[in-house]
């Protein structure tokens, strides 16, 4: 909801939502690049800032370092312990918080138009003086260590690493960014400063800003918390071979629901047929109900209370993956039948109907994505990361309602691999076995 | 995840209940049929949140029934006199929108989020399947199947919600919140078609539902299609008096182990039968939300500060309070012990916490800096209508008016540190708790 102010209120009904988001690129004093969205019906700002590179930069013996880094951005900077930072934070009523994936650290920040000087000076002092304490480290690499033995018994968990472990092999896609129980006990501080000093650089620099905030304001504060940082970074690793072939793995665990995770090979994001094969999806499997996984398995059977499939393009490999979860005795079934669909698709394709109503719902479900600050600073840095241009939102549509039914039938019978879907099953399921 | 339950277990709460207080953008009114209605403006984007929630939840359902409340919500979405099965997602859907619902104890809530000109086709689905729900035996047989999965997905693959659903049984001695949202297993097994339509027939009407639409709209235009689409529906002059069987004086501390050789992270968590928001009388609540807040609400809170930073025997310690309840409703402590910290040192651990802060009473800095972040998010919430509706809705179906959700925010910050003192001496009791380890069984090895 609530994309951004508009002056145009008349037209409305005709006039999509996102036509009316003005991107502006700022470039600060000293020279840093953000996108802005002026915003100033509320007095806050979203700021979203991201750095590529993620915990695939980690040193292969040092796994988990940069999250175990993220996690200890909020444990102390400059002269505060990790709890006189947190009581400032608190008192300045702002948030800040830290996502690091497979590709970025990020960090997320939203504060008030009456406190932002403070709030900028806290940022700046977190991004550029953590302390990372001795006692901050344990009490967070506790923390991780907890969450990963959480994971050693979640069947979800389970299923993901085998999947990635298979796929990816050493490439730091084939293991969690989280690091096993092992790599993270031995992580030491050095190893946490370096992850920190490989992490935070401004050759892969993301900015998106949104709200109550001129785009001067923005220059100044781009420069206060970003132009101090070294110009580069640890070097990013190379793309990885992804190794997916057709079959079955099965992950013994005793609990009463089997999860399947399937996969085959993915399609990038810059791929001229990447549209295709996103609308292919919607109506395979991406879209809510009407999907015809979610009709055959769920509706039509009940086998299971959901069944997904998405196309994963990230920097580093392109994959093509999907979820189901069926009681033990149901999990072949719902298989077999989500195989079939597979098939079915890359042989006889998708109807004009399908493609029709797929268009129209994503191309209008597209401007409720735009639903509040935060999430359109995010939407902003993500366009920049995969070199959209700054007026993408406006020509994105168009782009979804070229693609025709010959292309999108084209795109099924080359990406659909119903031989190379590989489905790896954790739990206790029956009538089924690993098959190589 | 669609058609999703409203999951009341542990982690999951702690959400503040806190309501933009710009009574401008709110305006609210009733229809001639008893059908409350809540407007929340937001002109930024031309999208609308459109949103029927209706009085009735598990903690409605007839005894023996455990689950129809949600396995009606699925059901909802099959057909109706002029609709066919799945033709309201696939309408929403080809008009680019998405749609779901919800069920928790006290409310079940359909919604639809979509471009702000097609908020009339949205109402006149909606209204149709207020009365005209039309099921067929497969649809009883096929869903009954998708929500045995779903409880397979959300209970009985996860050891943390198995330990819920026993910690609440034994928290509530006769009330219905001490039976799961989703259903006993035995008990959903056996659903019928006649267990769904007694209860729609006898909860889903007018003069039992909240209207919530969010987003740009024109109250006057909403009023319009209201009386148009929602209007013309009878009020059920059946409607049952709301009342469920009560709490007799809960006069024994209750402890229990749930073991399970999923368990990897074990832990221990307390829960204390306390007062919900009462209309008209929020005080109390107040007290019990702050003290929530303070104990374990963050980083600084009382329970982190001595636990996880000085003794450090925890890698987490929380409270919360689910405050918006139409019954006597639950107040939770959980504490994961660090590696090597038994379950019975964290408890003590805790214990001993708890008498601590008792003893020393609340500190002014520490309940400031709480007021403090809960006033500026009121202009946080300003960015997002759809969560204003969301808590009018979940508050106008728990019992609460409007007047109480918009005297809320006040209420809060008039609270004193005593205050919050004299509602945890008087409530948290150990008469009226239990305690509960989660743990991997001793004998298991993997």
């Amino acid at each position: 909801m609530k994309a951004i102010a508009t002056f145009v209120a008349a037209l409305l009904l005709a006039l999509p939502a996102w036509a009316e988001i003005q991107i502006q690129e700022v470039t600060s004093p000293k020279g840093i690049k953000a996108w802005l969205v002026e915003e100033h019906s509320i007095p806050f700002t979203a700021l979203e800032i991201r750095f590529r590179g993620g915990t695939s930069l980690d040193d292969p013996d040092k796994r988990g370092a940069v999250y175990l880094m993220s996690g200890l951005l909020e444990e102390g900077a400059g002269d505060m312990d990790a709890r006189s930072y947190a009581r400032e934070l608190e008192s300045l009523a702002a948030s800040f918080s830290y996502n690091a994936t497979d590709d970025s650290v990020a960090i997320s920040a939203q504060f008030l138009t009456e406190n932002r000087d403070q709030v900028v000076d806290l940022l700046r002092t977190t991004i550029h003086e953590p302390r990372f304490d001795q006692d901050a480290i344990d009490r967070v690499r506790a923390q991780v260590l907890s969450g990963l033995k959480s994971d050693e018994t979640n069947p979800n968990k389970i299923a993901s690493r085998h999947f990635a472990k298979m796929a990816y092999g050493e490439h730091p896609y084939g293991s969690e960014g989280k690091g096993t129980i092992e790599s993270v006990s031995a992580l030491t501080r050095d190893d946490i400063v370096a992850a920190y000093r490989g992490v935070f650089a401004k050759d892969r620099l993301y900015v998106g800003a949104v709200g109550d905030i001129t785009a001067e304001e923005l220059g100044v504060l781009l420069d206060t918390l970003l132009a101090d940082l070294p110009e580069t970074g640890a070097p990013i690793p190379g793309k990885a071979e992804v190794n997916i072939s057709g079959g079955v793995s099965v992950v013994e665990f005793d609990t009463p629901q089997s999860v399947a995770l399937f996969a085959q090979k993915g399609i990038d994001r810059d791929d001229p047929d990447f549209f295709a094969a996103y609308i292919l999806n919607h109506i395979l499997g991406g879209g809510g109900f009407e999907s015809r996984l979610m009709q055959e398995v769920r509706e039509k059977r009940g086998l299971t209370y959901g069944v997904y499939s998405y196309l994963v393009p990230k920097d580093l490999a392109s994959v093509y993956l999907g979820s189901v979860a069926s009681a033990n005795d149901r999990i072949a079934e719902a298989i077999e039948v989500i195989r079939a669909e597979w098939r079915r698709a890359a042989e006889e394709g998708v109807t004009e109907k399908e493609l029709q109503d797929a268009k129209t719902y994503l191309t209008g479900a597209y401007p409720l994505r735009f639903d509040g600050n935060a999430q359109i600073a995010g939407i902003m840095v993500g366009m920049q990361m995969e070199g959209l241009p700054i007026d993408y939102i406006a020509t994105r549509n168009d782009k979804v309602n070229a693609v025709t039914l010959d292309e999108i039938n084209r795109v099924a019978r080359e990406l659909l691999d119903p031989e190379g879907l590989h489905f790896t099953v954790v739990g206790k399921p029956v009538g089924l076995e690993t098959t190589n | 995840m669609v058609r999703a339950l409203v999951l009341s277990a542990a982690l999951v709460f702690a959400t503040p209940l806190l309501a933009y207080n710009g009574h401008e953008a709110v305006t609210t009114f009733t229809l001639d049929n008893g059908m409350e209605v809540v407007v929340v403006e937001d002109h930024r984007a031309p999208v609308v949140q459109h949103m029927v929630w209706y009085r009735a939840g598990s903690a409605d359902e007839p005894v023996g029934s455990s689950g129809v409340a949600h396995f009606l919500e699925h059901l909802l979405f099959k057909g109706t006199d002029t609709m066919a099965p799945g033709e309201l997602s696939a309408t929403v859907a080809a008009n680019g929108g998405t749609d779901n619902a919800f069920t928790s104890y006290d409310y079940t809530a359909y919604f639809q989020r979509v471009a702000a000109d097609r908020l009339e086709l949205m109402m006149r689905m909606e209204a149709d399947r207020m009365r005209n729900v039309r099921l067929t035996e497969n649809d009883i047989v096929t869903e009954r199947n998708v929500i045995l999965e779903e409880r397979n997905q959300r209970t009985e693959n996860n050891p943390r919600a198995l330990f819920g659903e026993q910690l609440n049984a034994a928290q509530f001695l006769n009330h219905r919140y001490g039976v799961p949202v989703i259903g006993w297993k035995h008990e959903m097994e056996e659903l019928d078609m006649d267990d769904a339509l007694s209860f729609y027939r006898t909860y889903y009407a007018p003069n039992n539902a909240i209207l919530v639409v969010t987003g740009d709209v024109d109250p006057q235009e909403v009023r319009a299609l209201a009386e148009k689409h929602y209007g013309v529906i009878p009020a059920n002059p059946d409607l049952p008096e709301r009342y469920r069987s009560q709490e007799p004086p809960q006069t024994a501390e209750r402890r229990l182990i749930y073991k399970d050789p999923r368990v990897s992270q074990p832990y221990v968590q307390r829960s204390y039968l306390v007062p919900e928001r009462d209309p008209g009388d929020q005080e109390t609540a107040a007290a019990l939300y702050l003290l929530a807040e303070l104990l374990g609400g963050g980083t600084t809170s009382y329970l982190n500060e001595k636990l996880q930073f000085d003794a450090q025997k925890v890698v987490y310690a929380g409270s919360w309070y689910r405050g918006v309840s139409l019954d006597d409703t639950t107040f939770d402590l959980i504490v994961v012990p660090a590696e090597g910290v038994s379950l019975q040192e964290a408890e003590a651990a805790m214990d001993q916490a708890m008498a601590e802060f008792l003893a020393e009473g609340v500190k002014q800095e520490d309940l400031d800096r709480i007021k403090m972040q809960l006033r500026a998010s009121l202009i946080y919430a300003r960015d997002n209508v759809d969560g204003i509706g969301n808590r009018y809705g979940q508050a106008l179906a728990s019992g609460l008016t409007v007047e109480d959700v918009q005297a809320w925010p006040e209420i809060l910050q008039a609270v004193t540190g005593d205050e919050i003192l004299a509602a945890a001496r008087e409530f948290l009791r150990p008469e009226a708790s239990v305690t509960g380890w989660l743990m991997r069984d001793e004998e298991v090895t993997q």
